[in-house]
Order: C-alpha cells, then sequence, then structure tokens
C-alpha cells in the first residue's frame, strides 16, 4: 500500500512536469492545420534575430566563462590555502546573486556606470558589453564558485601546490598546469551552467539594450504563436545538452580520479 | 664547513612557540633523520628548509648560501611527501620531468634524464601509467624519483613511509638509503618511527618540545641517550632511582646494593638520580667479573620467538631484559628467585 502512494506520488509529480513540456512541445508542432510539422522551428531557425541574437548570446556565454574562471578558480584556491577563515565570507558573497534580483543589479549598473558616472561603460557598445559580462558573471558566480569549490575539495591543493613550487614552479605554472586541469570537471561544470544561465537571460540584457537571445524570446512571445513554443522547445534541449554534458564530463573526471 | 646550515631556527604560530633556538650541521651526503613524537617541530623544521614556512628568527644556509628568505621554488630542494603528491593529471614520466620542464631542460635530455631516474627506482616500464594505476609504494617511488630529476642540493623527506604497509615499508626504507647513498645526496628525513631514523641514517636528531634533545649517531643515540626523553623514546629502557655515593668514582646505591659504575658521576653525593638500562644489557645468573649482580625474583615472562622477555621484581623496582631463544634452556618459571648482572657500561645515569 505504502508502495502504491510512492509510486503514485512519483507519478503525479512527473506529470505535473512533463504535461506542460508535452503540451508545450505538442504546440510548437501544431503550426500547420491537421498535420503535425517542424514548420515554427523552421521558421525560427530561419530567423535571422535568431542566429544574431543566439550567437551573441553564446559570443557573451564564452566570455563570461574565461572571466568567471580567471575570477573564481585563483579566488577559490587562495581561500583553501592561505586564508581558510574567510571561506564562510567569500561563500556568503557568492550566495548574494541569488538573493539580490538581476533588475537590482542593473539598476545599480546603469546608476554607477552611466554616461555621465566617473566610468561610463554605457556609452559605448563595448563597454555595454563589458557590463552585461560582469552582469552574467555575478548571476552565474554561485554556481561557478560552488562548482571550483567542490572540484578542489577533492584534491589534495595543498600538497600539490607545495610539490610543484618545491620543483621550481611559480604560481602561474601552478595554476596552469596543476590546479586547473585536476579541476577541469568541477570548471566545466561550472561553465556549462554559466552557457544555460547566460542563454536564457532577459533582465540584464534586456534594460542593457542588448540583442541577446532572451530579449529575442520575449519578444517573438509577445507577437506570434507558435514560434515561441519552438524556440521554448529548443531552450530546453540547449540546457539538458548541457546538463548531460555536466554529467558525462564528471562520470569521466571522477573515473580518471578513481 | 657544513653543507646545510641550521642556527638558531625560532618558529611560532601565534602564542605557539614550536621551534625553539634549534641548530643543526649537516655535512654534503649525509643523511639526517629528525625523530620524534608528534607535534615536537620536526616538520616545522623540514618545512622551514623547505621555504614553505619562514622561520621566526634563525638563518638557513646550504653551501654558504643564505636560503631564509628565498622562495620556495628558488631553493632547488627536492622534497617527497607522505602524501605521495604526486600530480593525478600526469602519467609518471610527466610526472618524473615536471621539474625539468619548468627549469627549461631540452626534450631529448628530458626524456634521458626521465629514463635514468625511472630505472633507479626499478619502474623503467611504467612511465605511461597514470598515479591512480600505482600502488602506494610505487607512487612514492615515483615521488623519490620526480625529486631526484631536478638535481637538488637536499632532499627533504616528510614521513615517506607512514601511509606504507610495514613489509613495503621495510624494502623502501632500505631502496631509499642504498638510492640516496649511490647519488650521495644530503638529505633530511622526517619521522616518528624510531627504527627507520636507526636504520637509515647516519645521524639521527631526537626532538622534544621543538628542541633538538640530542644529536648523534644511532649507536649513540641508542646506547647512550642524553636525556631521559630521549632514553624512553627510543628504544624500551629500564629506569630506577639510585642515590650517588662517591661521585668521582662513580658509586651509587639502588635500595642497599651498592654499584660501582667505574665512572665519575656528574652529581653531588646523596642526591637521586635515575639508572636507565636496555633490556638486552642484562643476562640471567653471573656475568663477566666486574659486572653488576642483583637479586631478583622473576615476575613475569613472555615468549617472543627468538627472544624472550623476562620481567623481574627487584625488591620494589621492575627490571625488564630480554635473553636470545635457546632450545637447550626452558624460559624461567614465574616466581622462581634469580641473579641478573650487567656490564655497568651499560648503566646510563640520566641527570637531565
Amino acid at each position: 500500500m505504502t508502495k502504491f502512494l510512492a509510486w503514485t506520488a512519483i507519478l503525479l509529480g512527473c506529470l505535473y512536469f512533463a504535461l506542460p513540456m508535452i503540451g508545450m512541445a505538442e504546440f510548437s508542432l501544431s503550426m500547420r492545420r491537421d498535420a503535425y510539422s517542424l514548420d515554427a522551428y523552421r521558421v525560427v531557425l530561419a530567423d535571422p534575430r535568431f542566429q544574431a541574437t543566439f550567437l551573441f548570446s553564446l559570443a557573451m556565454a564564452l566570455v563570461t566563462i574565461v572571466f568567471g574562471v580567471l575570477l573564481v578558480v585563483p579566488t577559490a584556491v587562495w581561500v583553501q590555502l592561505k586564508m581558510p577563515r574567510l571561506r564562510p565570507v567569500v561563500e556568503f558573497i557568492t550566495l548574494l546573486p541569488l538573493v539580490i534580483p538581476a533588475i537590482v543589479i542593473v539598476f545599480g549598473y546603469i546608476r554607477l556606470y552611466n554616461t555621465s558616472g566617473w566610468l561610463p561603460l554605457t556609452g559605448s557598445v563595448t563597454g555595454t558589453n563589458i557590463l552585461l559580462m560582469f552582469g552574467y558573471a555575478t548571476l552565474a558566480l554561485p554556481y561557478m564558485y560552488r562548482a571550483v569549490d567542490t572540484g578542489l575539495r577533492t584534491v589534495d591543493v595543498a600538497t600539490l601546490t607545495e610539490a610543484a613550487q618545491s620543483l621550481g614552479a611559480g604560481w602561474l605554472r601552478i595554476m596552469a598546469t596543476v590546479i586547473l586541469p585536476n579541476v577541469l570537471g568541477a570548471v566545466l561544470s561550472g561553465a556549462f551552467l554559466t552557457l544555460a544561465i547566460v542563454i536564457g537571460e532577459f533582465t540584464m540584457a534586456a534594460l542593457l539594450d542588448r540583442p541577446a537571445f532572451g530579449p529575442y524570446m520575449q519578444v517573438l512571445g509577445a507577437n506570434r504563436a507558435y514560434e515561441p513554443a519552438a524556440l521554448a522547445v529548443i531552450a530546453f534541449a540547449i540546457t539538458w545538452v548541457c546538463m548531460g554534458l555536466i554529467g558525462t564530463i564528471a562520470r569521466l573526471s571522477k573515473h580518471k580520479g578513481a | 664547513m657544513a653543507f646545510l646550515d641550521l642556527s638558531q631556527l625560532n618558529k611560532s604560530f601565534g602564542p605557539n612557540h614550536v621551534v625553539k633556538d634549534f641548530d643543526l650541521s649537516i655535512a654534503q651526503g649525509e643523511f639526517v633523520s629528525l625523530l620524534g613524537p608528534s607535534g615536537c617541530g620536526k616538520t616545522t623544521v623540514l618545512r622551514m628548509v623547505a621555504g614553505f614556512e619562514t622561520p621566526s628568527s634563525g638563518a638557513i644556509r646550504i653551501d654558504g648560501q643564505d636560503m631564509t628568505h628565498l622562495r620556495p621554488n628558488q631553493r632547488n630542494i627536492g622534497m617527497v611527501f607522505q602524501a605521495y603528491a604526486l600530480f593525478p593529471n600526469l602519467t609518471v614520466a610527466q610526472n618524473v620531468a615536471f621539474g625539468l620542464k619548468v627549469a627549461g631542460v631540452a626534450r631529448a635530455e628530458t626524456q634521458t634524464r626521465v629514463d635514468e631516474m625511472l630505472a633507479l627506482i626499478g619502474l623503467p616500464d611504467l612511465g605511461g601509467r597514470y598515479p591512480y594505476q600505482l600502488s602506494g609504494g610505487q607512487q612514492q617511488r615515483v615521488a623519490l624519483a620526480r625529486a631526484l630529476a631536478v638535481r637538488p642540493k637536499v632532499l627533504l623527506l616528510d614521513e615517506p613511509l607512514s601511509a606504507l604497509d610495514a613489509k613495503i615499508r621495510a624494502s623502501l626504507r632500505r631502496e631509499i638509503r642504498a638510492i640516496q647513498q649511490r647519488l650521495g645526496i644530503t638529505t633530511i628525513f622526517v619521522t616518528h618511527d624510531q627504527e627507520e631514523a636507526l636504520s637509515m641514517s647516519d645521524r639521527v636528531v631526537v626532538m622534544n618540545g621543538g628542541r633538538a634533545d640530542q644529536i648523534g649517531t644511532p649507536f649513540e643515540i641508542y646506547n647512550t641517550p642524553a636525556t631521559r626523553f630521549v632514553a624512553g623514546f627510543v628504544g624500551t629502557l629500564n629506569t630506577f632511582q639510585a642515590v650517588v655515593t662517591d661521585p668521582a668514582t662513580g658509586t651509587v646505591t639502588l635500595g642497599d646494593t651498592p654499584i660501582a659504575l667505574h665512572r665519575p658521576v656528574d652529581a653531588a653525593a646523596g642526591t637521586t638520580v635515575t639508572l636507565a638500562m636496555r633490556p638486552e644489557t642484562a643476562t640471567l645468573g653471573i656475568g663477566e667479573p666486574g659486572d653488576v649482580v642483583l637479586r631478583a625474583r622473576i615476575s613475569d615472562v613472555q615468549f617472543l620467538g627468538a627472544i624472550i622477555r623476562v620481567t623481574a621484581d627487584l625488591g620494589g623496582d621492575s627490571l625488564t631484559l630480554d635473553t636470545f631463544n635457546r632450545a637447550s634452556t626452558p624460559p624461567p618459571d614465574v616466581g622462581a628467585p634469580v641473579t641478573i648482572s650487567m656490564p655497568p657500561a651499560g648503566l646510563v645515569v640520566l641527570v637531565a
């Protein structure tokens, strides 16, 4: 009886999550009357704005990942090696983006870095893109930091660093050849999570007026019927592929470290 | 002149003064062990030599060069860690080549040196394996090869055998010593295992509470311990309280029995001193002429195979002695009266 109830609960839970997606996928295939078709996908994929915004967001994601890795890995290593007592403080700081809404962050940016501010980043396209990248890095910080920190805990960073130092290596080499390769799985997990966040992000890109994928989805959603559903399915697929890649890499790196 | 010179080294972590006025001079090619219990400061001394800790005061000189404030990567010191510390993402050969690559050694020479090192540690065919594919003993040998590949001035071994099982530990002990002697590399070995320290070293430094209690050859450390701590920490020891009757001739009284040590005692007449004696020094029965002879009663007999460990009651004091097992002589019975004899030289007076 208990087993029956448990399975019923699981089934209901699955239906709760699956039904809207099935409905959405079904709707995205219903553009042609009386027959399922991929017309909505064809329209979306042929739209030059889709390609432009998707590529823009992809490029932003890559830049954000590079910046995030350069910021987070040395910080996490430094905290672990030199200032373990500061770990709770750093963890708290990295959690802040989860409790401060993106809109608050971006308004703060706009107030600080507008054209009459001391650093007028919003005055140029490059400046605004840099600002957007900082914003994305902030949003991804909780995930990136946690992934890297967990990865660092699985290797004896302190002893490996000392071993490399005794062999003559400096910090740059230690970071590049000893620490990064050993937390690559964790860094890639953080990277894919960042990618998923950046691809779907709307608020910051919209308020900074950048041609990103998030605002494009919103515009399409406001004006068309079937295409937004197709776009949502595509966005889900991208996220799932990212999750799958994280899982695969985690499994592979676990196997190598065993 | 000493090759490695540590003078007046002190190290404090906040209020904890962990290394106190530590002096040590090591000759080129010498193998010196730092022996002591946990928290005695031995690893801190080693880490200061490696450059991972900065001394609060004092100086470290290697080959005449002041190393005290150089960074670890500027010292050319090889180090082997307890936890192996092989780079998990690199193969055995890449691990061994790491230091050479950092030093910018040409590829062909690196390859030759790596082959040489792998042959030296007896693992010439395992260059392509990853650390996780090796046993603990093999990993530690690779760590040794990696440390030696860069031809360091000094080799530091931080309890390298602690994580291994007893059999591997004994064989690797011999191997490390043989490699060290073959290369003639100046080595500091940190351990809390007295057997390791005594069997491998040219000299042993027994550390206690951040200080060097005694520095000497294994023979000296074992046979003439300078302090009560050294005597107690290294080997098994019998101790008795005796009263000095004539310091000049070295006569003391143990209970009612006068004992002539035949050498001066550094204590005033009437003071109580501790006499220390190793279990293998005493024999059952009458020994050589001139031996100290004591009457006792057997209180315990442990048959250990090659050795029989006998505990005897000296009328208050208890004495443990080891005798070799002989098939023709059965162990003595508990409660039996016995005569125990020992050479006066086997009795060490501990004043400190």
